[in-house]
């Protein structure tokens, strides 16, 4: 009998304990590296939480940041239960704004919300399930390894869109590398708006529908992935692709597909960002999300409940750091992405660093 | 001075739920070959891992020469001078047999001496020992059994004075293991002690002095072996009374289900892997495949299941070539649906997915079947009854439908794969090694199962590297060699010697 690397642990103990470890872990050394310039680690923290979870006005942005790293986890999770490794959600959600800003150049004068906006969100899935295609297409046929080209497509989105941004749909006569503002057909509405119109008074925040579609997206992955046909050939696909072939599952097919659906959920973080907030295309709109999105997938454990609850963290920290910076200038916009870089380090590179530990303190209770 | 090269007092070692080791205690003695003997997952494996540093036990104590040892890796026990050689060698294709042995123990920066002074220590080994093994030859040329020799080298050069080997006849044909046998014994008279994990009774019954026998992680019997049979050994195996004949009535064959016609495969570097195959397979027959492994036999079954696309040559099934049948599908979806079952031969590899739990795996390959699905979703209710259906009729145990495949024993693991083939009532069942890692209980039953559906009229093609095993079940063998057919053999006049002869490639 051969035994692998069994964990000792309770699955419980997995999923908890050794997150929360972790995160501890994270940010001690950010404490340290507090402390180190001259700062009082307490006091940010307190800051930080306070940001973003201390007023309606910061949980509103905090759930907004959230939706797009639900959408960029679960687009990561997808093909991760297919055994993809797909790092190209930035280039993808990237793309899908190309796809969402060119609908709605071209219609928002003309259509109504209610035909626009799906217009909107097929162009986005459509533009982002195309940019993950062709990678997907590479890795089932020519075996080209899916994180280099999904790594290099991020590089070839962002060239072609501050080329097409900067000479063809910049606004004209504007210095800005941005689009003109959309139309108001084409506004997802907000959360706080949605709630006015029941009567309910919310502070004004781009929180809008999207988050809605990122919890009903949750619902479906979970569907999808544990219950459905489909998924159960995505997932014997990830795990074993001799036992793929052996059950008569076409496993390039498969790839293909899985790597559209992780493109066309990459572009929803599109949709949250363009049409629920800005209104209008620049160059860096992604701003991070999709390899946020990786970290999400990697400490949710490519669950959907793990991805709500690591989105929100992460939707946390970046708008409770943007309100730390702002109270302490000390405390810079690259200091917090050092931060989420040690959470993303500790909870996902190193998620079993504590796990020898943890094991050898329940054996030990265990004997008793 | 003890007599005892190795001692084990009291080893515990446990893997979660599983208690692989308990309380094990055995004494090997000097200059003996010590059998350890046990169905699968009785816990020799683990036991010898422990001892060669892999695993580190949870109780017990290890004393080597006499001296208390704490072994916590493997370098630890190469220099206590204990070497393993292990099932699946550990050995560099392209490299040549010299710089396979050196691996690990090159002995100084530049890589030309070392060369230099292991040759000579080789040469000298090789005389002790009469294994000849050319020190320059390539070790992807080689032939199994050759291969196994450079490990034993491999272990004597590093001075190993026990020589653990895990399953050493498992691969090679009944002359290829005679001649290991003499090698062993030639170690024995060298005075290096041998410990031999099987769970072949014959071997035990041939070569060894002693024998420890092991069931479900504990020592049942440590014994000489002048003193036991084979029935005796048997018996403490498994705890209970065995019979290791299967009863089968002589039954006439109907028409044929599967006629292959000239049937060829040849590999991207031009090897021939089946070379012009002509058989047939009739309804209400088990037609077995011997063979060492390694000469077409896993490619045959691969083709027939539509896993690989043959180079040449008809599959004709009931009458119609299967090759000539289009579809958008893979083929081995399109031959399932035809009534093509399949056991695959590497059942943890492909004919089960060890992190599923056992009710998505019973419907592997059956995962497009309407009756467990509405609308795209599975009806988990629909799964879990069809598994505990299974758990009944094959005594799968534990019967816990939830449970993950890979915490299953071998035995229990391949009574879901066959359960899951025979429910999809097949006219043609391909089944590769159908007790390889199964215990001799679980044996016993899936021979059983497998005469039952040759009684109903069913055609199964049997391949399988247990000699034991294709005489007992088959009406017709067929052997293979080098890719090739070498003979055809009624059942009723095979015996092991013709057989091991044809598989070593001698024609009829």
């Amino acid at each position: 009998m051969k035994f692998g690397q069994p964990s000792t642990l309770p699955r419980w103990a997995q999923l908890t304990v050794l997150p929360v470890l972790n995160l501890l872990a994270a940010l001690l050394v950010t404490g340290l590296v507090t402390w180190l310039i001259g700062e009082d680690p307490w006091e940010c923290l307190q800051l930080l939480v306070s940001g973003a979870f201390g007023s309606g006005e910061g949980i509103g942005y905090t759930l907004f940041y959230t939706t797009g790293f639900i959408f960029t986890g679960l687009a990561v999770a997808t093909a991760f239960h297919a055994g993809l490794f797909n790092i190209g959600g930035e280039g993808q959600a990237y793309l899908a704004g190309l796809g969402v800003t060119l609908v709605v150049l071209a219609f928002d004068h003309t259509l109504p919300p209610m035909v626009l906006v799906p217009l909107c969100i097929l162009a986005a899935m459509g533009f982002g399930a195309a940019w993950a295609f062709v990678p997907g297409w590479l890795q089932a046929k020519r075996g080209s390894h899916i994180v280099v080209t999904t790594i290099m497509f991020n590089f070839i989105a962002y060239s072609l869109m501050l080329y097409l941004i900067g000479h063809h749909l910049i606004e004209a006569g504007s210095q800005n590398p941005t689009t003109r503002e959309f139309g108001q057909a084409s506004w997802i509405p907000a959360i706080h708006q949605v709630a006015a119109g029941m009567g309910i008074s919310l502070p004004s925040t781009p929180l809008n529908l999207t988050f809605v579609m990122a919890l009903l997206a949750c619902g479906l992955f979970y569907l999808l992935v544990w219950h459905s046909r489909w998924g159960f050939q995505l997932r014997t696909v990830g795990v074993n692709e001799s036992a793929a072939r052996y059950a008569g599952i076409n496993v390039s097919k498969t790839i293909i597909l899985a790597m559209c659906v992780s493109g066309a959920l990459s572009g929803f973080a599109a949709i949250n960002e363009l049409l629920g907030s800005t209104h209008r295309m620049n160059v860096s709109f992604t701003n991070g999300v999709g390899f946020v999105g990786i970290a999400v997938a990697l400490m949710g454990r490519n669950h959907p409940v793990g991805i709500i609850l690591s989105a929100l963290l992460f939707g946390g920290l970046t708008q409770g750091g943007l309100e730390l910076s702002f109270e302490k200038p000390v405390i810079t916009r690259e200091m917090i992405i050092f931060i989420q870089g040690l959470i993303i380090l500790f909870c996902g590179a190193l998620e079993n660093l504590f796990e020898p530990f943890i094991a050898g303190l329940f054996k030990r209770k265990e004997d008793k | 001075m003890t007599d005892f090269a190795i001692e084990l007092n009291g080893i515990c070692k446990r893997f979660g739920a599983v208690q692989a080791n308990r309380d094990v205690s055995m004494n090997i003695a000097k200059g003996s070959i010590h059998g350890i003997i046990g169905e699968n997952g009785a816990g020799k494996s683990t036991l010898m891992s422990i001892l060669y540093g892999y695993y580190q036990a949870d109780s017990g104590s290890i004393a080597v020469d006499g001296k208390t040892v704490r072994i916590r890796n493997s370098q630890e026990a190469i220099r206590l001078g204990i070497g393993m050689v292990h099932q699946h060698f550990m050995l560099v294709d392209n490299f040549t047999v010299l710089e396979n042995i050196v691996l690990g123990a090159e002995g100084g920066l530049l890589l030309k001496q070392g060369l230099a002074k292991a040759r000579e220590h080789l040469q000298a080994l090789n005389r002790d020992y009469s294994l000849e093994v050319d020190p320059d030859a390539i070790v992807g040329e080689l032939g199994v059994g050759l291969q196994q020799r450079v490990e034993i080298l491999k272990a004597l050069y590093r001075g190993a004075d026990v020589l653990i080997l895990d399953e050493p006849t498992a691969v090679l044909t009944p002359q290829e293991a005679d001649h290991l046998f003499c090698i062993l014994r030639a170690l024995r008279e060298q005075g290096k002690t041998v410990i031999l994990i099987t769970h072949k009774l014959r071997e035990v019954m041939d070569i060894t002095d002693a024998v420890s026998v092991m069931r479900a992680g504990t020592v049942v019997g440590n014994v000489r072996t002048a003193d036991v049979d084979k029935e005796k050994l048997a018996d403490l195996m498994v705890g209970r009374k065995v019979t290791l004949k299967v009863d089968k009535a002589e039954r006439a064959p109907g028409a044929a289900v599967l006629d292959v016609r000239q049937l060829c495969l040849t590999d991207a570097r031009g090897v021939k892997l089946l070379d012009d195959l002509n058989f047939q397979v009739r309804a209400g027959e088990i037609v077995g495949i011997a063979g060492v492994s390694g000469n077409g036999q896993s490619e045959l079954l691969e083709v027939l299941a539509g896993m690989l696309e043959p180079t040449s040559g008809e599959i004709r099934y009931q009458g119609t070539d299967l090759l000539q049948e289009k579809s958008t599908q893979p083929r081995a979806a399109l031959y399932r649906r035809k009534g093509i079952a399949h056991v695959p031969e590497d059942r943890s590899r492909e004919g089960l997915v060890k992190s599923f739990p056992m009710f998505e795996n019973a419907i592997l390959g059956y995962h497009d079947d309407k009756s467990v699905s509405k609308g795209g979703l599975y009806s988990r209710q629909a799964l879990l009854a069809r598994t505990r259906d299974f758990i009944r009729q094959f005594d799968i145990r534990p019967d816990n439908a939830q449970l993950r495949v890979g915490l299953l024993s071998g035995g229990n693991q391949q009574k879901v794969v066959l359960a899951r083939e025979i429910h999809a009532n097949p006219d043609l069942l391909l089944i590769g090694q159908p007790t390889r890692g199964v215990d001799i209980g679980a044996i016993e039953f899936i021979h059983k199962r497998l005469v039952e559906l040759r009684d109903a009229g069913k055609a199964i093609l049997l391949v399988s590297v247990e000699l034991e095993e294709i005489l007992a079940l088959s009406d017709r063998i067929l052997v293979m060699a080098g890719g090739q057919i070498s003979g055809e053999v009624a059942a009723r006049e095979a015996d092991t010697v013709s057989l091991g002869l044809l598989m070593g490639g001698h024609k009829q």
